[in-house]
């Protein structure tokens, strides 16, 4: 470990970077620990980080790559127990820091950007002030600080940025508001930057941006600590890479090798679950499996022979908008899902494809058009002759934990699909259905809480499955899990298509996941469908200039098919693009739109559904 | 925001005094329902509206008897009496106390001021103490919270006529060192206003400091942390205007914990206000008067929410209207 | 009762594991205690030492001592002997008060919550008129209306928290019904009524118990206020409030007559909160 590290401080050195050779931060058996829990959370972490290089920490939920980089600025939390045999911060031990001392470090010497600016960011607070009161800290705000601010928000390619500083979180789109966030980070002027997620919560045209401002300022010859769970964002920055899995490294080294020869299974497996954008491996044209297992489960649903199927969900110009004259959630939307067929909805958030999935699931009416079942009016008929029609079409939506009840038991959970079974059966049917999604049946008597995010929505998919459906709508249904899990809930959910001919409707804004997925693509952007077509057309040549800009905001890693075609969107771009305005920025062009207007802030309706008449005044409601 | 503005303007009347507008007028709904519940449960409870008006206290002779209903006009039909009543209160009257013999805005009149004065005495005491227990305590080793946690729960259980009482034995008969009745000069005002105050010192503390606990764990506490910005300026910047936000929400519980309070402690310190005059007029069964109090009382509600609901878009942008500009 | 309502409407504490309610002293401690004054509720005929109307000119206002634990009133009575007679009325007022409350505020926030927008509308305007008023407002109100005396006192407290529990159960009701596993219910054909039965009532309930609970305590306190103020139980009835009440004209000469009793209110409402707090703790969620 440390060998690699000196190795690569040496080769940057020798490649004439600018910076001394003294790494920014050094740790060497970096160990934390949290009272009460049984191993520790960080077990002998060794890494350094060198002027100009990305260092990335790589690892699934719970693996202790935010708590290893939190503890290298004294901030793992006041119950941690952190302990090291070497931990430098700009050539100076710590091992004796108290809080004064820490406080001296933070920001000057190490700066750090978290997740999410729309929390990160104090919400009572303008921008300006958040970034003048880091710029104080750090000294560097001189006698003006205001103008400090302009130029720190100009030097992150925020545009108006006068107009900006004045502005508050949530009056910012989740791009502006990410770099005002590293733009308070920068106003110190620390040589390292720590990254902890810092493009999680963006959608993927906008994290390719934010990725080529953070490789940008790593050219300028900042330190960067990338912190993240996304191979394919750690493979656009990183120089080394180390993998983490339980608070300790299992692998590290070059970027390149680790992320095109991995030699730990564990980094393998996490590789391979990344959804590589491949097409998936599917059987020929009619799969001779599918046939057989399609006639005993549902016989009605037709052959599944791929194109000539029959359609069982039929949707015809349908609009649907949350206030009367107000911007519609959908716009003229139209789909045709065939049995046996798998029809992948993508867009970014606000595009719509939620509202479509609960119009599909006669949870919302349109306002106008209609949704068909089986050639049959669905969404138009009075909820109480839908529910007889209800175990046709069912539905995984994207968080496990809340579409369960906290009460109940797991039986209970599948059970409330399976009405008018006596008590043996029923549990004998429960048993069946946890075999099929791949669970054991002792979870049977396990409640929400008691059990893991991927057996969670395997629990959601057994439900669904107990009423024989020929229709899955599928709403984010992996968005919420970690890689490697999410790759297994895929796999589960191909199964079912293939070898029960069940027709999926998946919606998800993960374009590569949509790839391994799906037969059939629908682009939707603003409540409208801008693009639709066969898969491998789409990826291979997208027609809308929106699709095209979606494509090229899509990660790879090294090595992987089409990564030659699409250049990462990070690096060569970013580069160029030194205090641009923003307006140009971007691998889309012009139809891109962060800095635009179209990005309004998500939070409005989020506000508006959070109030509920409580006691929260708004003006002009 | 500003563009929509130029594009479209609106009345020359600015969104917060519509807001405003809008809010009182909702608000005079409330005191408006009231009055009426108020008013049919007078004329609709059990037994005569006349003896009710009069009370046991006072002499209920034939000649007073004819004088309460020629006065209130009872004979004629519920509704014109209604309506009557309305218009009464909409020129500031409240009504008559045979009891007391007294128009009873001016009987209130002389009794608002010592009770406002002890409320608003109190509920400084108590803003100020709860946040510097929760300021100083949160984020303390076990020790000190569990000892803050404890102290916060027997202030919140203590009722407060118990704790007058305690404070009159040890301070004023005991020690000598404050006076134990009336409302005469500074002196008098500091142990009802802590009687008042320490139960409700409870209650928000544990709020303040459950909010601050909360926002603690933030992320951007954590930002601001990793900017190198120090516990007690993390506090003050940041955390603390978090935790006071919720505050305004319990304005109503405020108020009437204050109020509720406010009529026993006045009792036991034998203080002149609203409160006693409210016990007074219900031991002796004075329905007038306890009606006009409770007029009062919802239209206060109705001015300090609305003040509450103008004051909390102010702190807190998020409520604020518009987008980005 | 306010105070609770305050609290409640914040999100529960971490929760702890189950059977931790009977492990831990701290949690322990307030049953033990509530249970011994039931006990003395019962059988207050074991635990008193004299009768408590028996009058003693002779022994007036004796502090404290052998004879006399607590001491004795104005007109000789033994404040001990009093008080654990006044258990049974302090805490019939109080639980009376509570099974009120509960009642009427759960069929109140149940309709609004599960009825239609109209039912909802017009049944949360009323709630939010009463809780416009201070609390003891409202039940001085009521003791206005309907007189003083024991179950008067026990009706308008109870009428004074209804609002407050109609408020929780709307609200818990509403989340409920908007949650994401009712819609799945409702997507597996699940009729509406029966997602009431089977999801909303159950996870009403949870905080309908912890509210009432920690309620008990405030209504003690409100009861025995009124009590204080003399529109509690008629004499020679006394419940704690009352004796309050009786020495508060002595407490120059003899602070014991009414520091005993208010004692008794504080420590039978520090038990119930703390019993409510950890039911709060514990519950899912």
């Amino acid at each position: 470990m440390t060998t690699t590290t000196t190795e690569a401080t040496a080769a940057k050195a020798a490649a004439g970077h600018t910076g001394p050779s003294v790494p920014l931060v050094r740790v060497e058996g970096l160990r934390v620990s949290f009272p009460g829990a049984p191993r520790p959370a960080v077990d002998g972490v060794s890494l350094a980080v060198g002027a100009g290089e990305c260092v990335a920490l790589v690892g699934e939920s719970g693996s202790g790559k935010s708590v290893t980089a939190r503890s290298l600025i004294g901030l793992a939390g006041a119950r941690a127990r952190v302990s090291a045999r070497t931990l430098e911060v700009a050539g100076a031990d710590t091992a004796g820091f108290g809080e004064r001392q820490w406080r001296a470090v933070r920001g000057r010497r190490v700066a750090m950007v978290f997740q999410d600016a729309l929390t990160a960011l104090d919400p009572l607070r303008t921008v300006g002030a958040e970034i003048a009161e880091a710029a104080r800290l750090g000294g560097t705000a001189g006698p003006d600080s205001e103008a400090r601010v302009v130029e720190l928000l100009t030097a992150v390619g925020v545009p108006e940025p006068e107009a900006r500083r004045t502005q508050y979180p949530h009056q910012l789109s989740g791009g502006l508001r990410q770099r005002a966030l590293i733009a308070s980070a920068l106003a110190a002027d620390a040589p390292l930057l720590i990254a902890d997620e810092p493009t999680t919560a963006l959608d993927a045209i906008v994290q390719a941006q934010i990725l080529a401002l953070l490789g940008r300022l790593k050219d300028e010859g900042r330190g960067l600590l990338l912190v993240s769970h996304d191979l394919a964002v750690v493979a656009q920055l990183a120089d080394r890479v180390l993998v983490l899995r339980r608070g300790e490294v299992v692998e590290s080294g070059p970027a390149g090798r680790v992320l095109s020869a991995p030699e730990h299974p564990y980094t393998r497996m996490l590789l391979d679950a990344v959804p590589s954008g491949r097409p998936r491996a599917r059987p020929a044209q009619a799969p001779p499996g599918a046939a057989e297992a399609a006639d005993a489960e549902a016989a009605d649903a037709g052959a599944p022979d791929a194109e000539e199927a029959a359609p069982v969900l039929t949707g015809r110009g349908l609009v649907k908008s949350f206030a009367p004259g107000g911007p519609r959630a959908l716009d003229e939307v139209g789909f045709t899902l065939r049995a046996g067929e798998a029809l992948g909805v993508v867009g970014e958030s606000g595009s719509g494809k939620t509202t479509l999935a609960r119009v599909a699931m006669g949870l919302s009416r349109p306002d106008a058009g209609e949704v068909l079942l089986h050639g049959r009016p669905w969404s138009a008929l009075p909820e109480r002759r839908r529910r007889a029609g209800r175990s046709a079409i069912q539905f995984v939506q994207q968080d496990p934990y809340a579409s369960a009840d906290p009460r109940f038991t797991v039986a209970r959970i599948i059970g409330e699909a399976l009405p008018g079974l006596r008590r043996a059966e029923r549990a004998r049917r429960c048993a069946e259905l946890l075999d099929q999604v791949g669970l054991p049946a002792e979870l049977l008597s396990r409640r929400p809480h008691q059990l893991s995010g991927g057996q969670r929505q395997r629990v959601a998919i057994a439900r669904a499955l107990a009423c024989g459906p020929q229709v899955l709508v599928c709403d984010e249904p992996v968005s919420a899990l970690d890689v490697s899990v999410q790759a297994q809930v895929l796999q589960l959910l191909d199964r079912l298509r293939r070898e029960r001919g069940i027709a999926l409707l998946f919606i998800t804004h993960d374009l590569a996941v949509v790839r391994q997925v799906a037969d059939r693509v629908l682009i939707m952007r603003g409540g409208s469908v801008v693009e639709e077509g066969g898969t491998e057309r789409i990826f291979e040549a997208p027609a809308h200039p929106y699709t095209r800009a979606l494509l090229d905001a899509v990660l790879r890693l090294p090595g992987t098919e089409g990564a030659g075609s699409t250049e990462g969107a990070g690096s060569t771009e970013g580069a160029g693009s030194t205090a641009s305005t923003g307006s140009t920025e971007g691998p889309g062009g012009a139809h891109v739109a962060d800095v635009t207007g179209r990005d309004a802030p998500e939070q409005d309706t989020e506000h508006a559904a959070g109030q509920d008449g409580e006691h929260v005044p708004k003006w002009e409601t | 925001m500003s563009d929509r503005a130029r594009l479209a303007p609106r009345r020359h009347v600015p969104p917060w005094a519509r807001f405003v507008a809008r809010r009182l007028a909702a608000g005079l709904v409330v005191v408006w329902g009231t009055l009426t519940v108020t008013f049919f449960a007078l004329h609709l409870a059990p037994g005569d509206i006349v003896d009710g008006l009069i009370g046991p206290g006072a002499a209920a002779t034939p000649a007073l008897r004819g004088q309460v209903i020629a006065e209130n006009g009872l004979d004629d039909p519920l509704l014109l009496q209604y309506g009557r009543q309305l218009a009464q209160l909409a020129s500031g009257g409240l009504g008559w106390s045979y009891q007391l013999n007294e128009p009873i805005e001016r009987l209130l009149g002389s009794q608002l001021g010592p009770t406002v004065e002890l409320a608003v005495s109190a509920l400084v005491t108590a803003l100020v103490l709860a946040v510097l227990a929760a300021a100083l305590t949160v984020g303390r080793g076990r020790t000190v919270r569990g000892a803050a946690g404890l102290a916060e729960l027997l202030m919140v259980s203590m009722p407060s006529f118990w704790l007058g009482i305690i404070l009159l034995t040890v301070f004023s008969y005991r020690l000598h060192a404050l006076p134990s009745i009336g409302a005469d000069g500074p002196a008098a005002l500091v142990l009802p206003t802590l009687a008042l105050a320490l139960p409700l010192a409870g209650v928000l503390a544990q709020v303040i400091r459950q909010e601050l606990e909360t926002t603690d764990g933030r992320p951007f506490v954590l930002t601001a942390r990793s900017r190198g910005l120090g516990a007690t300026a993390v506090l003050l910047r940041h955390t603390l205007r978090h935790a006071l936000l919720p505050l305004t929400t319990l304005s109503g519980f405020v108020l009437g914990s204050l109020f509720g309070g406010a009529v026993l402690v006045e009792n036991i310190f034998t203080r002149p206000g609203l409160g006693r005059v409210l016990a007074n007029a219900v031991g002796s069964r004075d329905l007038p008067v306890v009606s006009a109090l409770v007029v009062i009382s919802s239209a206060a509600f109705v001015v300090i929410n609305t003040l509450v609901d103008v004051l909390h878009p102010l702190i807190d942008p998020r409520l604020r209207e518009g987008g980005p500009a | 009762m306010s105070t609770v309502t305050a609290l409640l409407d914040r999100p529960a504490a971490a929760g702890a594991r189950r059977g931790a309610l009977l492990r831990s002293p701290a949690r322990l401690a307030p049953l033990v205690l509530l249970a011994a004054v039931a006990l003395v509720l019962v059988f207050p005929g074991v635990f008193a030492t004299h009768a408590p109307e028996a009058t003693d000119v002779a022994a007036a206002l004796r502090p404290p001592g052998a004879e006399h634990w607590l001491g004795t009133d104005q007109l000789g009575r033994d404040v001990w002997s009093r008080l654990v007679h006044g258990t049974r009325l302090s805490l019939l007022i109080a639980v009376g008060a509570t099974v009120i409350g509960v009642g009427g505020g759960a069929l109140l926030g149940l309709v609004a919550g599960c009825g239609g927008r109209q039912v909802d509308f017009a049944l949360m305007r009323v709630v939010d008129v009463l809780l416009g008023f201070p609390e003891l407002l409202l039940a001085l109100v009521v003791v206005a209306l309907l007189g003083g005396g024991t179950v008067n006192v026990a009706i308008a407290i109870g009428v004074a928290g209804v609002p407050h529990y109609a408020r929780l159960v709307r609200g818990q009701a509403r989340l409920v019904l908007r949650s994401e596993y009712v819609e799945a219910a409702r997507v597996l054909g699940v009729p509406a009524w029966r997602s009431v039965l089977r999801h909303v009532l159950p996870n009403v309930g949870g905080p309908l118990v912890v509210l009432a609970s920690i309620g008990l305590g405030s209504a003690i306190i409100s009861g025995s206020g009124l009590s204080v103020l003399g529109l509690g139980p008629v004499p020679p009835d006394a419940d704690w409030g009352s004796m309050v009440a009786d020495g508060k004209d002595f407490l120059q000469t003899a602070w014991w007559i009414s520091i005993s009793p208010g004692l008794a209110v504080s420590v039978v409402v520090v038990c119930t909160t703390l019993i409510g707090r950890s039911l709060q703790s514990r519950a899912v969620r």
